[in-house]
């Protein structure tokens, strides 16, 4: 069974279709990618699944239960967590506080939720600066409390909105490595949204293609790469 | 984050708060009533801090919930003879019930910022001018306690005793204060003050927290109505619920440093004094300006804005060394 469906969705904005009538199903354990050229509705997209914007046409349901009404704070209980596109950490809060605060989602205690804040900071490499406070991060230190915060309110589901942007080669490998782990060990489902293809290639079981808000390709990352369409719309020759 | 104190600063804290309480031995009544304003100060900035320093949620209305909480008790005890003790819970309901209609229209149909300070700040006058009106409440002309010697549990008694509850209400807004800072619902505030919609995408339910904030500090803030409505022994709609009250009650907070635990209580020792001090020394050549306080505590908040914006206490704690050192 899919943990996440998404089925026939569409977003419209005045005269614009973001989204346009699109399905997939992402499988428990799966690393699953949406990919697309600038503009294409894969933000849009995520903020669907995550609660932000509500679909005009077309369901979303996570493990057998339609979410597409619910609040952004009552899908992150029912086990979504979610990273922002633009990294917004508590710039005030120091860096264990900030994954504190996510962990407090399901230990009431403090000083529980402390130990699994620890915990999760020790994952992300974010252990030593954990008394820093968040806005003297450097943005990679930053994108991966992004991740922490989310991962600190155990979802069964991590909503990534390009995590890679912005890193250099080396962050993007170490991130890769990362999320590999969290995936493998925690048995953590990954949906991104990545323009980094070397990150997806790494990553991903299977992606889908987003062009004008339509989906135009979907399946492994060597299918889709190859896949006449999203050479002429996206890739473009060279990536090959 | 929240800095805690070291044992050093403990022992400090304790060793002022000893020395607060014996100062009565010593103490005269002038003295003694520039004390009972600081703890006053103290205790509402400390209410109002819960919600802007810790919740991010600005509200420049408090005198709204002084006003109400002084008048519902007063009325109870005059009226109908019930105390201020018991009159307090009435009180504090009342206020509290205030703080949900704001808190409700201002979350719920999404007024922020600027916007909702401006929602407090009606509350508060649409308040007064109704006050003027009632003539239940004595209307414009006010209400008046009499000065009498009654008993202590009624809250008619000296200078003695409204120091004491003063005192009592300062350190007891400390406690709660820092106890609500180390909960969950202390990091939700904190969160939601830094920013909302990352606070919501960590399942926090932003409208609860806020709307939790807003009680507390309503209702917290209807106790010290009800102390300055016995202590004062009179109420009128002009003074209470007039705005310059709502400014006084924040500016303590904001010099010695919003969202922490100690700064409404160095703001207040810090700018309580520096007043009355104003006010004596105009009065004593014969200056008649009235203004003169609301002016010094303008200058106050520029000279922190510039040189400190994030308060004095956080500056302090470092330069004495009492909170925890971290790596």
């Amino acid at each position: 069974m899919s943990l996440l469906a998404v089925e026939a969705v569409s977003k419209h904005f005045r005269g614009l279709t973001a989204v346009d009538g699109v399905s997939f199903a992402v499988a428990e354990g799966e690393i699953f990618a949406v990919i697309g050229p600038n503009g294409a509705g894969k933000t849009t997209l995520f903020n669907l699944i995550a609660g932000v914007l509500a679909p005009d046409q077309g369901a979303i349901s996570f493990a057998g239960e339609r979410i597409d009404r619910l609040t952004p704070d009552a899908i992150c209980r029912r086990g979504i967590g979610r990273t922002f596109q633009l990294v917004r950490p508590f710039p005030a809060l120091t860096v264990e506080d900030n994954a504190l605060v996510g962990a407090l989602l399901r230990r009431p205690k403090v000083e529980a939720a402390r130990v699994h804040a620890h915990e999760v900071l020790r994952r992300l490499d974010l252990y030593d600066k954990r008394h820093q406070v968040a806005s003297a991060l450097t943005l990679p230190d930053r994108k991966r409390l992004e991740v922490a915060r989310a991962l600190a309110t155990d979802p069964k589901l991590l909503l990534l909105d390009e995590v890679m942007a912005g890193l250099r080669p080396a962050e993007t490998d170490r991130m890769v490595t990362i999320l590999r782990a969290l995936n493998r060990d925690g048995g953590i489902t990954i949906l991104l949204i990545e323009h980094v293809m070397r990150a997806v290639m790494a990553l991903a079981n299977r992606v889908l293609v987003l062009h004008h808000g339509a989906a135009i390709a979907e399946g492994t990352p060597d299918q889709v790469v190859r896949d006449q369409a999203v050479i002429d719309s996206y890739l473009g020759a060279e990536a090959l | 984050m929240i800095g805690l104190l070291n044992p050093r600063a403990r022992v400090l804290m304790l060793v002022l708060l000893a020395a607060l309480i014996a100062a009565p031995l010593v103490a005269d009544r002038y003295l003694m009533s520039v004390l009972i304003l600081i703890f006053y100060f103290a205790y509402v900035g400390q209410a109002w801090n819960l919600m802007m320093g810790f919740a991010g949620q600005l509200s420049l209305g408090h005198a709204l919930y002084v006003g109400l909480g002084g008048y519902v008790s007063a009325l109870l005890w005059l009226k109908f003879g019930i105390g201020p003790w018991l009159g307090a819970f009435a009180a504090v309901a009342v206020a509290a019930a205030f703080g949900a209609v704001i808190g409700w229209l201002g979350f719920r149909f999404g007024i922020e910022g600027v916007y909702f300070a401006l929602l407090t700040i009606a509350f508060a006058e649409f308040t007064r001018i109704a006050f003027d009106h009632i003539d239940y409440a004595g209307a414009a002309g006010g209400l008046f306690l009499r000065v009498e010697e009654g008993e202590w549990w009624n809250l008619r008694g000296g200078t003695l005793l409204f120091y004491y509850l003063a005192l009592a209400l300062a350190v007891g807004a400390l406690v709660l204060t820092a106890f609500l800072a180390r909960t969950r619902l202390g990091y939700q505030w904190l969160a939601v003050r830094e920013d909302e919609e990352a606070a919501r995408a960590l399942g926090i339910n932003a409208f609860r927290a806020k709307m939790t904030a807003v009680l507390i500090s309503s209702a917290m803030t209807a106790v010290g109505g009800v102390f300055t409505a016995f202590y004062n022994n009179n109420l009128f709609p002009s003074r209470v619920f007039d705005i310059n009250r709502s400014i006084e009650i924040i500016l303590a907070p904001v010099v010695g440093g919003l969202g922490t635990v100690f700064g409404p209580v160095v703001g207040a020792f810090i700018l309580t004094p520096l007043g009355e001090a104003l006010t004596a020394l105009t009065g004593l050549f014969g200056i008649n300006t009235p203004g003169v306080k609301g002016a010094f505590y303008g200058l106050a908040l520029m000279v922190i804005i510039v040189l400190k914006p994030s308060g004095i206490w956080p500056w302090l704690a470092r330069a004495l060394r009492l909170t925890e050192r971290r790596p």
